[in-house]
């Protein structure tokens, strides 16, 4: 028998296999493709203090191995999460994490205050790299001083498990990692988008709406793996990592890198069944290469 | 609005090439196909195609409860569809479906149905499940030239058919949306378009001079093709809707065209 359960915090979760914030809707429409309760757990999409249309059509270009989105947080804002979508998922068989986005302190603050009452929500995951209004539109998760600031505020209203998520358009990955442990933070998830362009040539213009986007997919793998890497190697929270993720190899890969769980986002788009694969896929490895158990993976890189 | 969504693999049946740029998949599922609608659509997997990374989105043109297949009129435009056009007689293709929601029936007995390009897809089926209903089916359809036109015999069995051609080779000369059938005095209960962007609205815009419901199938690029990703969403009276799972069929009204 493979032990696969990992605890992470306070999280005890069956397998590593989570699911990335933006691609897994509430959960609701994956329900015909696998059973949820088999899932470490779900990251539900972007909730916002107030209700966001995101930016204009087109949101979305294939890249080479990944693709570009500019969603741009479309949800119904906190209150309507708390009231018509928070009934629907809190008795999911598995941990259901919220992740939380704004544009000033006082909005993150504000959702996580409210996001904190639910009984059934055991972590939230800070999106960091949203643009900063009162900073001009910088990311708070590119300055470390507005991170750890961020972090630390939510941190005072917050008080179950705060993992917050990194994002990749940095020059230090490790000084951020440093910078959001030293606001509180639990535990880090990492890596958000990559910023990227794409271009129509014969029409001259940018493909998306906004011009750039976030890139994901296994385009963005080595950089994820680096990154998740580097900064396991800088703290000693636990980190979940994520980043083109598609097979069970691809997760084994980040568990050896130093992740202790793993998130799984743009693959759900082509199969939405893939993290089943991925948790019987890791299963199966570690049977083949003798290991008892996945918590011994964690950062197992040979070097 | 559409049932459980499934993801099998389907075995092609025929690949069947209408002329340089289009050809139809039919495809034999292995259980028990859904009872599709028209307007409905697939999501099918591309492999082997390094660029071809996300499913490709294809409306269903042809179901037949009976052989349990769905028929795929496919243009081809770039990798994912190329790699398509290639397939033989026992290959298989991973196809998630149904997706979508469909066309709806008209307050009358007398519609008209405008297609464009590969937004001919969706109107065959379209065309069979009106006729059905026994509503009176008139289609236009628009061309380059002559060579190109396939189908015309099969659409025939439904109903009129009218064509334009850009070089006037065969029907009236020009664009569909310039077809003397729109300022001519023939009215419709329902208007069903199909087709680019610029094509729709310019029906859609006649339509509504004419007070004519119109309903159009969007085809905005899609990641999942199943609610998840906000990618595809459209603009509504409403709000943003997604064409994938509130669509691909709107009334024009809704679109505020
Ligand atoms: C709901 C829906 C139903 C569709 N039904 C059909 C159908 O029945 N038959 C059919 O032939 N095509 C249909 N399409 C369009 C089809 O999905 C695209 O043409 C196809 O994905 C192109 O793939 P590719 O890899 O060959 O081209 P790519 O290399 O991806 O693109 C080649 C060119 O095609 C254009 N293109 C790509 N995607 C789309 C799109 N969604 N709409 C318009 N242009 C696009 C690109 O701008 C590019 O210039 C439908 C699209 C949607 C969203
Ligand atoms: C369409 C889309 C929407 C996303 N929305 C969010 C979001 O709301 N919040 C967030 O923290 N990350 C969001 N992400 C980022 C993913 O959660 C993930 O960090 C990233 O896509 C890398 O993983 P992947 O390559 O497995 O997709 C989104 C990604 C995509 C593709
Ligand atoms: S294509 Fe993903 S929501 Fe429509």
């Amino acid at each position: 028998m493979i032990d696969l359960s990992i605890k992470i915090g306070h999280l005890n979760m069956k397998n590593p296999v989570m699911t990335a914030s933006g691609t897994f809707g509430y959960g609701e429409e994956y329900r015909d493709f696998l059973d949820l309760g088999r899932l470490g757990g779900i990251v539900v999409k972007a909730v916002t203090g107030n209700n966001r249309d995101g930016n204009a059509y087109p949101r979305m270009a294939e890249t080479p191995s990944g693709m570009l989105n500019s969603v741009g947080l479309q949800n119904k804002g906190v209150d309507y999460f708390v009231k018509e979508i928070y009934p629907l998922i809190k008795d999911f068989d598995t941990n259901v994490i919220v992740n939380i986005s704004g544009s000033t302190i006082e909005e993150y603050v504000a959702v996580a205050e409210k996001i904190n009452e639910l009984e059934n929500i055991p972590a939230i995951e800070l999106n960091i790299s949203c643009p900063n209004v009162k900073q001009g539109g910088m990311a708070f998760g590119t300055i470390s001083s507005t991170a750890t600031e961020v972090t630390a505020a939510v941190r005072k209203v917050y008080k179950k498990d705060l993992i917050v998520k990194l994002s990749p358009n940095v020059t230090s990955i490790q000084e951020m990692a440093k910078a959001v442990v030293d606001g509180g933070a639990d535990i880090i998830s990492l890596i958000n988008t990559l910023l990227g362009m794409a271009i129509d040539a014969d029409k001259r213009r940018p493909v998306l709406s906004t011009v750039t986007g976030g890139l994901s997919g296994p385009a963005i793998k080595p950089v994820a793996l680096r990154m998740v890497w580097q900064v396991s190697k800088a703290v000693k929270v636990p980190v979940i990592g994520m980043g083109g993720i598609m097979n069970a190899t691809d997760a084994i890969e980040f568990i050896l890198a130093g992740a202790s769980a793993v998130q799984v986002g743009t693959a759900n788009f082509i199969d939405p069944g893939v993290t089943m694969k991925i948790v019987e896929g890791i299963e199966a490895w570690c049977g083949l290469h003798k290991v008892g158990s996945v918590k011994e993976l964690v950062g197992g890189l040979i070097s | 609005m559409s049932g459980k969504k499934i993801l099998h693999d389907l075995v092609v049946l025929k690949n069947e090439h209408l002329n340089k740029w289009h050809f139809i998949l039919e495809l034999q599922a292995p259980e028990l196909l859904p009872q599709f609608l028209p307007g409905q659509f697939v999501q099918v997997l591309v492999k082997d195609s390094p660029s071809t990374f996300l499913r490709r989105p294809f409306s269903i043109h042809g179901f037949d409860p009976v052989k349990n297949t769905i028929r795929l009129l496919i243009q081809i435009k770039g990798e994912g569809t190329s790699h398509l056009s290639l397939l033989r007689e026992g290959d298989k293709l991973n196809v998630m479906y149904p997706l979508g929601n469909s066309f709806t029936l008209p307050s009358g007995k007398n519609v008209l149905l405008v297609g464009g390009g590969c937004g001919v897809a969706p109107l065959l089926f379209l065309a069979r499940w009106l006729k059905e209903q026994d509503v009176k089916v008139t289609i236009l359809t628009g061309w380059k030239r002559k060579e190109d036109i396939f189908e015309k015999d099969v659409y025939l069995q439904c109903g009129e058919v009218l064509v334009t051609t850009e070089n006037g080779s065969e029907g009236e000369m020009g664009m569909v949306t310039s077809h003397t059938i729109f300022k001519s005095d023939r009215t419709f209960d329902r208007i069903y378009c199909c087709g680019p962007d610029r094509m729709m609205k310019a029906v859609a815009h006649m339509a509504k001079r004419k007070g004519i419901d119109c309903e159009v199938s969007l085809e905005n690029t899609m990641a999942c093709g199943f609610g998840v990703c906000l990618c595809c969403i459209t603009p509504t009276n409403h709000g943003n809707q997604r064409v994938c799972m509130e669509g691909p069929v709107f009334s024009t009204k809704e679109l505020g065209w």
